[in-house]
């Protein structure tokens, strides 16, 4: 029996020892982590459909991506993300097998394989003035033996060899401030021609040889009137415009250099027209449209000049570019709204009255209006021409219509996430529970002897298969309720189009999305956008039975005055619970730290005359804010003037219509930066929800520093004015970066640092009582990371044990920021390989595991750096007893271990953000990374220690124990009859 | 294992008692055999086993010293186990301080069974019992230092205020840069 206790052992010891590293093996890829691919709302597509190749879409979008899309099941072939101030001008294929795209306002040109994406040449194209940019690629031109593409971009004009981005000829055409808006060049011809306005006046054409970019004529009239900006081109020589005051329509004819203007009031043009009219730039077939009166106009130009309403419709209303057809002749489409869905029409531009094709599409009411429309052609089997759309709606989904149905669709919308909150999901009760597949004992068994096969390593290649298959397709990950580890949750997203996603974290589905009402066009809110979530009602104890809520924040325009717009929004449901707006202006959203008997959030809104505004609008959420007025403090930071103000609630606001929710506030104290030498570049708070464990830091030698830890902190980043351009823009001895960390309800700066030779930008994060920040040392010319820590002094002096041991002590006791506790910060800085898009901190339920830092790398990764290399008591040579402590000794670098990529692999394309969410085990935390792509996983910084893995062999546990019983037994039976021989003898 | 002893243990059928301790002839069934006087025998025996009684005692008293001096050695052994182990919290320090406290706490419990044996009239056991409790006590305190170097007492502040929550803040400040 002896025997058996030891190998039980050995095996527990085997289990204990089997805790995951930091790194993951290739087949756990994909097991508590997804990826996902987008790429943001179209702007640009180009079809390219040739027989032989795939069929596919050549897009570019708002999120600066230029994608290939498989037409067929709207997969990405290849994609590439530009900068962020990279942004994409125009898009066309050249010589059949290059996108050519245009970015940047017009000064760098690029040429992408078709096939497989890879960059064929870039050119940079320098220039003066900043002005439109246009790209123009006449079909059969040869300038010598190349193909060439005009471009014209910071008021020159170019001729680029389309096979090597060569500049053949430059001309410049900013004489008199003329903007160019259009290059005509009509096939087959010498000429190519340049059209503008100049000072909104007079209307400018230039005439250029192709081949040698020699100007043969510039011609020019004056329009006393004024334009109103915008041409349209309705054929190659003739435009459209309106006047300054647009009331006239303008058409411009300039052919040959001779420039005439035709003018119609536009109320001439029958129907009943009133009010202003903007032009729409639109490329229609001797067609073009006005917007009047919330409607679109679409006005034929007759071949004398004339013009002759033939339509109006909605506003809603997207139209295509022109396509030209086989025979010569040119279509369009129109996609209109109707009432839960969408009709497409396929017109000529001959010919308006009849459809070429007319489809009606179910259209979800949550994707809005459709923005954009782009249509391709293919020849059917009888010969006539078959036509597919591609749809960019408001939520910037994306689908492909062909025959009458939606053939593929994309959720583009979440390329451009703004905020994120998590949300629980429901508990699980009976009949609840909506995982589909249930497991029976007998998978359950078969998974687990898979497993087990896997473990032993007897499985072959199938098992193995088998194995990963099972790991990844988990039913458990995905269920639609609370699990006990808190692994499962929703994260609610909001995008930049205003549209609300809820998002599994076990397998990223999407679960329901909601456009808000509220935050779309409407003739009260003319550019709704939405600004950030906040948790509104998280329910915990005794209103278990009500469903969480968030309130999305929004604004009508994009000033900061303009009217907000509020919305509650049920994150089980999806639905809208209620909605205010507009209302007064939002600047500032505080969470209070109160909540009323329904356990919904007391918020308070800033407006731009610093009055607050308490939500919810009930009397008993009043009453709570009144018990605590005297303790609400706010602060605001004036980037622009630099200047740090306080300001705390005092008593009703005095308005037209009495609102008791509405209160002034006074100014408390303020910190005014020296403008000549500081302009704040960057802020950090702590996340309100963070939780910290405890307050004492125990050192090696027995004794204990005190954390000053308050939620009131600010930290406050300033650099030399000079410096905040680009990095180089400085020497180092005009440049330094000041950091500060403010107490946010007094004023009093508890710690001030300035980094000599530093400048930003600064990434901060601030958690319990550190901060932790990353900045540019030019003296060294590399990347440097600094850590502040706070310790209160004032409580170091609780050092009697009997005192602490009979709990008399004032450790616990509240305290009061107008105590003034002497504090001391220590510092400590590292150099860094990396430039850092975004830092993140690790944060759990119970705040006791150690933290790691998540940092945004440039090559949009996630890295993970333990906090332990931050620490300003790191030395060159610590102790035996600080080794133990586990302090690390000191090095000038910080080391970047490549097991420790969160996103191991992959790349989250345009990173702009990570959020941590705890989960229920204190281990873990959920990390959730955004930007063009979304990436999520589960981390545990110090290992899991508080649960077996995922991959742990239940099945092998219990054959195990039961080999052990039936040992205990059998060895028992076997004891007794020997025993019982020996007495017989 | 220990099955087998039970089983003899209640497997016992019947005894036989030698020792008889009764004077009175009533109780008996069987006379005396001729010859032997039981009672010209006590007075006669008294002087011999007063002699030996007192031999008996003197034993006893030097048996009670001896086992009061027993973890006189213990110790010894103890604070060489003890030197070995180091003063690094692991598996063989932890075993060697326990059982330096458990033995001494064990001897202490049992005290009055200890001495037991050695119990007399004539024998004065307290000076062997403060002995043996002193020793051990010793012991006790050896294991209890060990403990302490081993930092497994709470003698430190760290020890209580490591899990003291942050206290609570009466100001609430919120706000800052205005949203974009």
């Amino acid at each position: 029996m002896n025997m058996a206790i030891r190998v039980f052992l050995l095996l527990l010891i085997i289990f204990s020892s089997m805790y995951p590293t930091l790194c993951i093996y290739e087949d756990q890829v994909g097991h508590m982590d997804w990826h996902q691919q987008y790429i943001g709302k179209v702007k640009h597509a180009v079809f390219h459909t040739q027989k032989a190749a795939r069929k596919r879409v050549v897009v570019s979008t708002e999120e600066n991506v230029v994608a290939s899309l498989d037409l067929r099941r709207g997969e990405i072939f290849w994609r590439h993300v530009l900068g962020p101030k990279d942004v994409i001008d125009a898009l066309d294929i050249a010589l059949g097998k290059y996108v050519i795209t245009l970015s940047s306002g017009g000064t760098i040109l690029r040429a992408w394989n078709l096939p497989d994406g890879q960059m064929m040449w870039e050119s940079t194209l320098s220039g003066s003035t900043p002005s439109m940019s246009l790209l123009s690629i006449p079909t059969n031109l040869k300038i010598g033996k190349d193909d060439v593409v005009f471009v014209y971009g910071s008021g020159c004009l170019y001729a680029v060899a389309s096979i090597d981005g060569e500049v053949i000829w430059k001309k410049e055409l900013t004489s008199e401030g003329v903007h160019i808006q259009q290059l005509i060049y009509p096939d087959g011809t010498d000429i190519i021609y340049a059209v503008g306005l100049a000072g909104l006046a007079q209307f400018d054409a230039y005439q250029i040889n192709v081949k040698t970019g020699e100007l043969l004529k510039h011609s020019s009239m004056v329009f006393p009137a004024g334009f109103s900006g915008d041409l349209s081109f309705i054929t190659s020589d003739i435009a459209v415009t309106l006047d300054s005051t647009g009331s006239i329509l303008v058409a411009v004819h300039f052919q040959d250099g001779e420039i005439s203007f035709h003018q119609t009031q536009v109320s001439e043009l029958g129907w009943d027209f009133s009010g202003p009219a903007v032009l729409l730039l639109t490329k229609l077939p001797g067609m073009f449209a006005l917007e009047i009166n919330k409607s679109i106009v679409f006005i034929k130009v007759t071949n004398e000049g004339k013009l002759e309403v033939v339509d109006k419709l909605g506003q809603s209303t997207a139209v295509s570019e022109s396509l030209n057809l086989s025979e010569g002749q040119q279509a369009f489409g129109l996609i209109q709204r109707g009432d839960g869905k969408i009709i497409l029409s396929v017109k000529l531009g001959s010919d308006w009255t009849s459809n070429l094709l007319q489809e009606t599409i179910q259209m979800d009411y949550q994707r809005g209006n459709a923005h954009k429309v782009f249509i391709n052609t293919y020849v059917r089997t009888d010969r006539s021409n078959g036509f597919r759309a591609l749809i960019v709606m408001e939520d910037h989904s994306l689908f492909l219509l062909q025959q009458g149905e939606i053939v593929w669709s994309r959720e583009d919308g979440l390329a451009s996430i703004t905020d994120v909150m998590a949300s629980e999901l429901p508990v699980e009760k009976d009949g609840v529970s909506v995982a589909k597949v249930e497991h029976n004992l007998f998978e359950w068994l078969k998974g687990h002897l898979l497993k087990l096969k896997g473990t032993l390593m007897i499985a072959t290649p199938d098992d193995v298969a088998a194995i990963q298959k099972l790991r990844l397709q988990s039913s458990e990950k995905s269920k639609m309720t609370r699990d006990h580890n808190g692994f499962r949750k929703l994260l609610i997203v909001l995008t930049r189009a205003g549209k609300l996603f809820a998002l599994h974290t076990g397998d990223g589905r999407i679960v329901w999305s909601l456009f808000l009402d509220s935050l779309r066009k409407s003739e009260t809110c003319q550019n709704p956008r939405g600004l950030s979530l906040h948790q509104w009602q998280d329910p915990h104890h005794h209103v278990l039975d009500e469903n969480p809520s968030v309130l999305v924040v929004g604004r009508c325009d994009h000033s900061t005055d303009s009217p907000g717009v509020l919305s509650v929004v049920d994150t089980y449901t999806g639905q809208e619970r209620n909605h205010l707006g507009p209302t007064h202006s939002i600047t500032r959203v505080i969470p209070l730290p109160f909540t009323d008997s329904a356990e919904q959030r007391l918020h308070l809104l800033l407006d731009v005359n610093r009055q607050a505004h308490l939500y919810p609008r009930t009397t008993e959420a009043l009453d709570i804010f009144q018990r605590e007025l005297g303790n609400i403090y706010w602060y605001s930071a004036d980037v622009d003037k630099g200047i740090l103000k306080g300001h705390a609630v005092q008593n009703n606001c005095i308005l037209k219509i009495a609102d008791s929710y509405c209160f002034n506030t006074r100014d408390l104290w303020s910190i005014i930066l020296p403008s000549e030498s500081e302009k704040i570049i960057a802020t950090a708070t702590r996340n309100l929800n963070e939780a910290v464990h405890t307050q004492a830091k125990v050192t090696s030698d027995q004794e204990v520093m005190y954390k000053y830890i308050s939620k009131n902190l600010l930290f406050l980043a300033t650099v030399a004015p000079k410096a905040v351009g680009p990095i180089g823009s400085v020497t180092p001895e005009e440049s330094w970066l000041v950091v500060y960390v403010i107490d946010t309800v007094t004023g009093r700066i508890l710690h001030r640092m300035t980094h000599h030779g530093s400048q930003g930008p600064v990434q901060a994060v601030f958690s319990e009582n550190w901060v932790v920040y990353h900045y540019f040392n030019l003296k060294a010319h590399r990347y440097e990371m600094s850590v502040i820590e706070i310790y209160d002094q004032s409580r170091s002096d609780n050092k009697d044990i009997l005192k602490l041991l009979l709990g008399k002590h004032n450790l616990t006791s509240p305290i009061t920021a107008y105590s003034r506790p002497e504090v001391i910060a220590k510092s400590q800085s590292y150099f860094f390989t990396h430039s850092v898009k975004t830092l993140a901190v690790t944060s759990t339920a119970k705040g006791i595991t150690s933290k790691q830092l998540l940092l945004g790398t440039i090559g949009d990764q996630v890295l993970a750096l333990d906090k332990r290399f931050l620490d300003p008591r790191r030395t060159v040579n610590p102790t035996q007893a600080e080794k133990e402590e586990g302090i690390i000794p000191l090095t000038d670098s910080l080391p970047i271990i490549p097991q420790s990529y969160v996103t191991h692999a992959l790349k989250v394309e345009g990173l702009r953000g990570i959020a941590t969410v705890p989960a229920k085990l204190e281990s873990t935390t959920l990390v959730f990374a955004y930007g063009v792509d979304l990436f999520f996983t589960r981390l545990a910084p110090s290992r899991t220690y508080d649960s077996l893995t995922e991959d742990f062999s239940y099945a092998l546990l219990l054959i195990t124990i039961a080999a052990l019983v039936i040992a205990i037994f059998v060895t028992w039976i076997w004891s007794e009859k020997k025993e019982l021989q020996e007495k017989w003898r | 294992m220990d099955k087998g002893k039970a089983v003899m243990g209640s497997g016992r059928r019947w005894a036989v008692e030698f020792t008889d301790n009764s004077t009175s002839n009533s109780s008996r069934d069987i006379p005396d055999p001729p010859g032997f006087t039981r009672a010209s025998h006590d007075p006669d025996d008294s002087a011999v086993s007063k002699q030996k009684k007192d031999a008996e005692a003197n034993w006893k008293s030097q048996k009670a010293w001896e086992v009061a001096q027993a973890p006189f050695k213990n110790l010894f052994m103890m604070g060489f186990m003890m030197w070995m182990s180091g003063s690094t919290v692991h598996l063989f320090s932890i075993g060697i301080t326990f059982s330096a406290l458990w033995q001494p706490i064990n001897a202490l419990r049992g005290v009055g069974k200890v001495f037991e044996p050695y119990k007399d009239n004539r024998v004065d056991l307290l000076a062997p019992k403060l002995v043996f409790i002193a020793l051990n006590l010793v012991g006790l305190g050896m294991g209890i230092w060990k403990l302490n170097t081993l930092g497994l007492l709470p003698t430190h502040v760290s020890d209580w205020v490591s899990s003291l929550p942050p206290a609570q803040e009466v100001e609430y400040s919120g706000g800052g840069i205005p949203l974009y």
